[in-house]
């Protein structure tokens, strides 16, 4: 039986054993795992098509693309496929704007956005899936148009077959830039340069893990990618500091190397500072974070099996910590297994074996990521920009200099900084600024960033329409609290008859 | 600003500041908008200042339209359909005059 596809939140049930939010690699594994025991679950997931970032759009039909976008993409199809056939609710375009965890008396609850209008789900079990997204890259001009992140020129190609025009940029460093830049040229896009920011210091820290690296199944793909790149594309190692200028977008970018100043023409100008775990909703949840020094991040605190400090809530793929999708996919399915196993409805005799062998092919995925996240350590002037002028929240236009001057004057954490300056309070709610806001504390404060923290996070996480919210179904209780009356005599959904 | 690499099978039409452009069935209003060559979706809130996406997976902010009436919504997750009437934004959301009636 194939999936169910929701579009209005008032089909929903009202409760699932099995909520899974995202429907990149972990989360279609995890729903397909839990879906495959006796249970309900729900999928649901921002984007209008499953396959995350990764496999964006990878169930329509644009053969050129598809072709372009190599095996790594195609490995995709069949996680989807499998997903599309189970037996779980798919609610695609939904936003998920809080959740909470299990108490003594309740269990884990969910407040979604589907189809216009609002609700709260309850379920058993809640699997975070929430992937990844780019670590922000704060250079002067980053918020001309024309400007944009590595992975959105990627998204772009994946899910509208369409290539930036004219001169590209690419700029920053890791393995997605170069992986990009092969992609582009392939599709024929005009690269002018690939200028890469790696901090050469840290090849040091990084050489002690090439062993695990060259046994692992990343060192080929690695190697073709920069033995391609470098064949064709223009690639300036070495650059230190990156500034993009233009009237009303871009036009130029400004750089310079250990020997020189050099200025170039660009009407697109691609960043990238490698990925991070996406974990605000994880956050807001009140899920325990800890820093993570080797991929430079905040992650979810979690057991071996994906497990999150807070009862009923547990988190899978690079939304616990970057490990690709491969990785995720895996890790999908033990939080499936987890979850089926905490609610007693995983029956079979043969889960403990199979849960082992996962666990096993999970760390073999794993191999390698440490020597990427060393050698592609972001450089700290990429982190916490120097130049006073860089804009850091770009919701509410706050800029560096500003930031370091409250912290001078004693600011002592983000969330001060936050009712100081307003930065972090726009729409993105902190997505895009929080990781330079405490960079740029631990660099002044002579701390280090765990010591540091980041935002802390309230629901609702994604910004909600009071109509929306109106459009809640009300309990009698809620009624009785507002209208002062049971809700027999008061119903305001009730359409007046002619 | 984007251009296609491939054919586009099944096109669609919707508008953008009230001029008609053309689409790829089951895109996104945002790459729609950047594939007929816009290049400004809005201008920022704080200083009034051009943008465009970022991201082009919702955690940027930056892609914000008004779409079918509805301000503020994330181009980047909205899928494109036939008719679809797609407005830039001007710095902060304006009160409608009429949206709020108090009885
Ligand atoms: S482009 Fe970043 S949220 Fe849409």
């Amino acid at each position: 039986m194939p999936v169910k596809q929701m579009t209005a939140a008032a089909d929903l049930a009202d409760r699932y054993d099995i909520v899974v939010i995202g429907a990149g690699p972990a989360g279609m594994a995890a729903a397909t795992e839990a879906a495959s025991h006796d249970v309900r679950v729900l999928l649901c997931d921002e984007n209008p098509a499953p396959g995350g970032q990764i496999y964006r759009a990878i169930t329509r039909n644009r053969p050129v693309a598809f072709k372009l976008l190599g095996a790594s993409y195609a490995e995709g199809l069949p996680l989807v496929q499998r997903f599309l056939d189970c037996r779980a609710d798919y609610a695609a375009g939904a936003t998920v704007w809080s959740l909470q965890g299990a108490h003594p008396e309740s269990e884990p609850e969910i407040g979604l956005t589907l189809g216009g209008s609002a609700r709260r789900i309850r379920a058993g079990r809640v699997i975070l899936a929430t992937g990844a997204t780019e670590r922000p890259m704060p250079v002067p001009g980053w918020t001309l148009p024309g400007v944009m992140m590595a992975g959105a020129a990627q998204i772009a190609l994946k899910s509208a077959s369409a290539v930036p025009q004219g001169r590209i940029v690419l700029a920053g460093c890791g393995p997605l830039l170069y992986l990009l830049a092969n992609q582009l040229s392939d599709a024929g896009a005009h690269i002018v340069a690939l200028l890469d920011t790696s901090d050469r210091r840290q090849r040091w820290a990084a050489i002690q893990h090439l062993p695990s690296f060259a046994a692992s199944p990343y060192l080929r793909k690695g190697l073709s990618l920069l033995v391609s790149a470098y064949r064709r594309i223009k690639v300036i190692g070495g650059v230190q500091d990156i500034a993009v200028s233009g009237q009303d977008r871009a036009e130029k970018v400004r750089f310079s190397t250990r020997k020189k100043q050099h200025v170039i023409e660009a009407d697109t100008v691609l960043l990238h500072q490698g990925v991070i775990p996406a974990i605000n909703l994880t956050s807001a949840a009140g899920c325990e974070l800890v820093w993570d020094d080797a991929q430079h991040c905040f992650r979810p605190v979690v057991d071996g099996v994906g497990r999150t400090s807070v009862p009923g809530i547990i988190c899978a793929g690079d939304g616990a910590g970057i490990g690709g999708a491969r990785h995720a996919a895996v890790a999908g399915r033990i939080a499936a297994m987890t979850a089926t196993t905490d609610l007693r409805i995983g029956t079979d005799p043969d889960c403990a074996r199979q849960l082992s062998a996962l666990q096993r092919r999970a760390r073999y995925l794993l191999r390698g990521r440490r020597f990427l996240d060393l050698l592609y350590h972001p450089a700290p002037q990429f982190r916490a920009p120097r130049d006073p002028d860089t804009i850091v929240c770009r919701c509410e236009e706050i800029r560096a200099g500003t930031l370091r001057q409250a912290v001078g004057l004693g600011v002592p954490g983000p969330n001060q900084l936050k009712t100081f300056l307003r930065c972090g309070m726009g729409p993105c709610q902190g997505r895009m600024c929080a990781p330079t806001v405490t960079e740029i504390m631990a660099e002044m404060q002579g701390k280090s960033p765990a010591e540091v923290g980041t935002y802390r996070l309230r629901a609702p996480v994604k910004p909600l329409r009071l109509a929306e919210l109106a459009a809640m179904p009300h309990t009698p209780a809620a009624i009785q609290a507002v209208a002062g009356h049971a809700p027999s005599d008061f119903q305001p959904n009730r359409k007046e008859s002619p | 600003m984007f251009r296609r690499i491939e054919a586009v099978a099944d096109e669609i039409g919707f508008f953008f500041d009230g001029r008609p452009l053309r689409a790829m069935q089951g895109e996104t209003v945002a790459t729609a908008l950047l594939a007929s060559g816009v290049g400004v979706f809005r201008s920022s809130v704080v200083s009034g200042a051009p943008r465009a996406p970022l991201c082009l997976m919702g955690v940027c902010f930056d892609c914000l339209v008004e779409i079918d009436g509805v301000e503020n919504r994330q181009s980047c997750l909205v899928e494109i359909r036939e008719g679809m009437d797609v407005r830039s934004q001007n710095r902060a959301r304006q009160l409608k005059q009429g949206t709020i009636s108090c009885r």
